[in-house]
This record gives C-alpha cells, structure tokens and sequence, in this order.
C-alpha cells in the first residue's frame, strides 16, 4: 500500500442510482479556485466586513475594560458566590471549549472517514478551534482571581519546593486544554503552508510577498515534500481524533469526579463529546452562512455541504437528547433521593426556565432537519443553528449552577445572579472570537485551496491506468467511504 | 530572450512546464526511467500514483513520530511519579501519592503533544524546509506552480545532467514550456545575482 493518497484518496464517481450528486460545480478549475478564495485577502474590503469588524472590535473594547475592572476589584464583582461558585464563567468556558470540537471533528474525523466534502470547510472550521480555544483558555484564567499566579498549574520548579497535585481533573484540564491547542494549531499551519505558497505566488506587493513568503516557510510544491507532508497530515489527523474525544472527556471529569449530585455521572464523557460536537457544528454553520454570502463562495461551500452539516446536528443533537432522558432514568432508577431531587429541581425548581430553554434549543429545533424543505432551507439553518449555539451555552448553565445551588443542607441554598461583569466578559469574548475571526478571513486563505484542487474533476491522473499497473486492491474503498465525488 | 550581462552565470535547473496531472505523471515515469537522481516534480496538490512514478520509497516520518510519541509517553510517568510519588508526595483523599489511574489522562495528552510536535518538525526536518531560497524561484513561470501547472526540474548537479541532452531529453517530453535556470557564480565581493532565461 505504497500509494494512499489521504488527501485525495480514491476517486470514485457519483452514484447515480442512489441519488448522488456532483458536490461541486463543474465549472470549477483549480485556477478558479485560487483566484476566487486568495482574492478575498487581496481585494480592499468590503463595507460589511468593516462593520463586522467593527463591531466585533467594541465588544472585545468591552472585554477589555471587564477584564480590567476585575482584575483591579477581584472575582467578587462577579455574581457567583458560595454555594454557586462556578457560573457563568466556568460555562463560557466549556462552551467555548466545546465549539472548538467541530473544527477538529471535521478536519481529523471526517479525514479519516474519507469524507472528501469536508475540503472546503475544514481551514474555516479549524480556525473557528483556534480562536474558540483561545477564549475558552480566558476563563479559567481570569476565575483563578489572580491570573498572576496561573504557573501553579503548570509542573515548573519553584521556590516554595511544591508540584502541582496530578490527581486532580482540574491539572488534567491545563494538560488537555493546553495540548489541545497546540495541536490544532499545528495542525491547522501544516495545512496552510501549501495556500500560503499560492498567495505568496499571486502577491505583487513586497509586503505581500514578503509576509506570505516568510509564513509558506519556501513551500515549492515538490512531490519528495508532498510525500512527507501528506503522512505528517495523516498522523496530525489521527492524533487529533482521539484528542478531541479526551479534551471534553477530561472536562466533563472536573464534574463528574465530584461528589455533587448532577455532577457525579459516568454518563458526561460521552455525552460532553456529543453535546461539543453539536454545538461547534451550529457555530459553524452561523459563520460559514455569513462567510459565503458575504465573500461569494458559494461555489465551494454549497447547498450539499450545508445540508450535510445539518444531517450531522440532526444526530448529534437527538445524541445530546438522549442524553438528557437517560440521566432522568439514571436519577430515577438509581433509588438516591439527593440525585433525585437534583433533577427534578432542574426542570421544575428556581431554574426551571434555563432547563425548558436548553431542551427546546437543542432537543426540539434540530427535528427541523428530519425533513429536507427544512435542512434546505438557509433562513431556517441560520436560525436553528443560532438556537443551538444558545440551546449550548443553557446545557452548560443548567448543568453547573442548578447543581450547585442546592447544596446538601437547605440553610446553604442560593440563587445566582449574573453582574454587569458577568455579562461583559461573555459579550467579550464573542467580541475576541469575532475580531480573530474578521482578521482571518481578510487576511488567511478560509477554503483550503489545494484539497479543494486535488478533489476536483479531472485533478487526478487516469485511475485506470494506473489501478491496472500497480494491481493495487487497496484502491477499491467501500462506496460508503470514498463515495463522495468532488 | 537573452540579455548580456557582465557576471558569468552557470545553469543550475532545467524547469518543463506541463498542464494536466497525466501529462506530469508519464513525464516523470520517464524521467526517472532515465535514470536521474536530483530531480523533482512540483505540483500545487499531491497527485495520485506519483510516489510509484518517480520511484520514491515510503515516508520515513511515522518511525520519528512513534518515536516522539514514546517519549512523551515516558516523560508524562516519570515526571508524575518522580514530582507527586517521590519529591513532594501529596495525600489527598487517602489515595495513593502516585497511582498510575490518575495518570492516565496526563500519559495521554502527553503523548501526543510531542507526538505531534514529531509529525510538523520531523515533516519539516525531512522536507528540509523553512528553504526561501531555491533555484525555481528564479523562474518567473514557477509561480504558476501554486495554482494550477505541474513542473518537473532536474538540478545541475546530478551526475547525468548535460545542457543539451537533458534539455533535448526534456523536449522529447513535449512540455508546454521548458526553461534553463540559471543563477549567477558566487563572487567574492557579495551574494550571487539572479538571472532566468526563457527559452520557448
């Protein structure tokens, strides 16, 4: 099996007979697709992308001045207090976190799966990892009160003779959280370095060819490099999809590891993968919809790509609804009165408007997609995926303050109250994603050019001829897998 | 297209330019039928078969990254068991100071971070590349290379290369462009100039 070709892999027409169509438009050459993603970096921006950013950019002002604000009063100008001491910003953390995971799903997972409609999302996804990443890693580290001291958590010599306690979940998290982002980073530069080289090459600025020049790091397209690079993607890829499933796995143990009622559940690995996986794919969604009216790209990311897309929170989002019914099963069945009560006061206590939101949003709204009117439809995609993003970021609200809020005795019971602080870190860190979000797409090829290029009809020599040669049997994947035509 | 210059230039590359994956693909075949060493295939995707065309063995990077991957492996258990077991051993909760159950979640992160760390570098380290500086970057033509053409170049310096024969050799192929590199001799007063000819 010397000639596996990951990015590519085995080119097999579309399956006429059961419905398969052309994923993208015929027309399409790989110097179309050159001119019509780089030219979006080249071309002055157009007014919507200056609104966009800024827009995004007020809010990452107020980001800035809550951070600020808190950093110079402490955590208390926040609403969380005992027993509530995880809220809101311990849920923006693992929403973000959690967005992140549809990126790595469909750069990793669907790679591996073969699933060649992927191409013209993956860079877009992957970015939208990154910069969820990297708001997720604000939260922990402005909830530690004093951020100064965030090297505890890492194994560095100090001057107290101390190491950090590897027992914890919570040390699990920085290790997990950490790795994660530095692999997709990685992962998501090897896959650029390739269009870095077609912008670099299309540049007639100094700065241009200078800037992309030095980031293509010499990329020149040599077959002896394509060699190495596609099995460094390959092993990226397959390194990243266990990751991603451990990353919300070890989140999900800061909960379950816990002895709180709603918290100590074996089911939350599973069912935190699912619900990240969910809710990364509806951010996607909003972004890409905005993306390709805005830029015109609709050529590569098209109807069928969306449509997939919504097929995949379909499933993820029933996961996340099975979910919900199996841990009131669990609560009921397990005969634990603590565990019983703390469901039923999820969806009937205090917090009972939280939970009837999160079910609707995220059990309720995907059912759209059973029908394909619906998962066809642009205004109904847009907003269910909204819904979703919201229907998210309530699962995580639900899960950590209303088990917090009852604790064990009646005279440590709460409610939690958001401040105008609580509510501009998280505005904030919508305002922090967006800005990285509108600088990569002015700035960074969005589709990636060359996968794109490599699926294209006609990109490949005649597989016949070679099949025939080498007698390759390896060449025949199963139609489920390799299905796709480009 | 000539121009008379003063430096002394020596060819270092000669570039043919072809325009369909097939067309690249048999070239290659007789390229490396012919035996040369120091030739390369530029492409702006990777295409299907090429490995098996010119002749190229199997990446070695996946023995860099087990590699790498182990070495995480072993770094996450000993520094575990050397910090919580030995140095500053810490009870909590009445468990163990150092259980390998723990251990696991940070075992695995760390395996692989510098497992990946062994795929970028080591693809990096065997492309030999940050490289800014090559010969086909002369040739103004190349810059199609990222878009949507397919070159082939064999560098001077392989044992077989000879200005006329490879380039009568080349023509043979019927590229839709072929070109002589060349680059100016190293002088002792600076770096070396620059200089491509076109020649159809």
């Amino acid at each position: 099996m010397s000639a596996v070709h990951p990015i590519g892999g085995p080119i097999a027409g579309p399956i006429a007979e059961i419905g398969e169509t052309r994923l993208l438009p015929a027309h399409l050459t790989p110097a179309l697709v050159s001119e019509q993603v780089t030219s979006v970096t080249e071309r002055p921006a157009r007014w919507g992308w200056w609104l966009y950013f800024g827009i995004s950019l007020l809010f990452l002002g107020v980001l800035a001045v809550s951070v600020s604000y808190l950093f110079w009063e402490g955590i208390g100008v926040w609403g969380n207090n005992s027993p509530i001491a995880w809220a809101w910003d311990i849920t923006n953390f693992v929403w973000w976190i959690g967005i992140g995971h549809a990126g790595t799903l469909i750069s990793a997972i669907l790679f591996l799966f073969r699933q060649r409609w992927r191409t013209s999302i993956n860079r877009f996804a992957e970015a939208m990892t990154i910069f969820a990443v990297i708001c997720a890693l604000l939260f922990p580290l402005i909830h530690v009160g004093r951020p100064w001291h965030i090297y505890y958590t890492l194994p560095l010599p100090n001057q107290m003779g101390m190491w950090p306690n590897f027992k914890s979940p919570l040390l699990w998290d920085v290790f997990a959280v950490g790795t994660y982002f530095t692999v997709s980073l990685l992962f998501w530069y090897v896959g650029l370095i390739p269009d870095l080289a077609t912008a670099r090459d299309r540049a007639r600025s100094l700065f241009r060819k200078r800037v992309y020049g030095f980031a293509a790091l010499g990329w020149r397209g040599s077959h002896r490099h394509w060699r190495h690079y596609e099995r460094a993607y390959l092993i990226l890829a397959g390194l990243s999809t266990p990751l991603v499933l451990s990353v919300h796995s070890v989140v999900s143990f800061d909960f379950a590891t816990s002895v709180i009622p709603g918290w100590h559940s074996t089911i939350f690995p599973p069912y935190f993968v699912a619900g990240a996986v969910f809710s990364g794919f509806a951010m996607v969604m909003t972004l890409m919809l905005i993306a390709r009216q805005v830029f015109g790209l609709k050529d590569m990311m098209t109807l069928q790509h969306l449509e997939l897309m919504n097929k995949i929170m379909l499933v993820t989002g029933s996961l996340v609804g099975f979910a919900y019914a199996t841990e009131f099963f669990v609560a009921m069945y397990s005969g634990n009165e603590y565990e019983r009560y703390a469901f039923t006061n999820r969806a009937t206590g205090p917090y009972w408007w939280a939970y009837w939101i999160m079910l609707s949003c995220n059990v309720l709204s995907p059912q759209l997609f059973w029908f394909k009117r619906w998962r066809t439809s642009l205004p109904v995609m847009f907003v269910v995926s909204i819904l979703i993003n919201i229907g998210m970021w309530f699962e995580r609200f639900v899960i950590i303050v209303t088990s917090l809020h009852r604790d064990y005795l009646p005279s440590s019971w709460g409610y939690f109250r958001p401040t105008l602080v609580d509510v501009g870190c998280f505005l904030g860190s919508l305002g922090l994603f967006f800005t990285l979000f509108a600088l990569f797409i002015r700035w960074v090829p969005q589709i990636a050019m060359f996968e794109v290029k490599a699926i294209l009809p006609g990109a490949q020599p005649n597989q016949h001829r070679h099949r025939v040669e080498r007698h390759e049997p390896g060449h025949h994947a199963p139609p489920a897998l390799a299905s796709r035509e480009a | 297209m000539t121009s008379a210059s003063a430096v002394s230039t020596r060819p270092v590359l000669l570039l043919a330019e072809f325009e369909t994956p097939d067309a690249i693909i048999g070239a290659a075949e007789h390229v490396r039928n012919a035996g040369y060493q120091k030739w390369d295939v530029h492409t702006p995707y990777p295409v299907h078969g090429m490995d098996a065309a010119m002749g190229l063995s199997d990446s070695r990077l996946g023995w860099i990254v087990l590699a790498c991957g182990l070495s995480g492996l072993l770094a996450a258990v000993s520094m575990m068991q050397w910090m919580n077991g030995h140095d500053y051993p810490l009870v909590i909760g009445g468990k163990p100071p150092a259980a390998y159950a723990s251990m696991v979640p940070i075992m695995f992160e760390l395996t692989v971070l510098i497992a990946a760390f062994g795929a970028t570098f080591g693809m990096l380290g065997l492309n030999q590349i940050p490289r800014h500086h090559h010969p086909v970057f002369y040739s103004e033509r190349f810059e199609a290379c990222s878009n949507d053409k397919f070159f082939i170049s064999i560098e001077a310096e392989d044992a077989q290369f000879d200005p006329n024969a490879t380039r009568a050799f080349l023509e043979g192929l019927t590229p839709s462009y072929l070109e002589l590199v060349e680059e100016a001799e190293p002088s002792p007063a600076g770096h070396p100039a620059s200089r491509a000819e076109g020649m159809r």
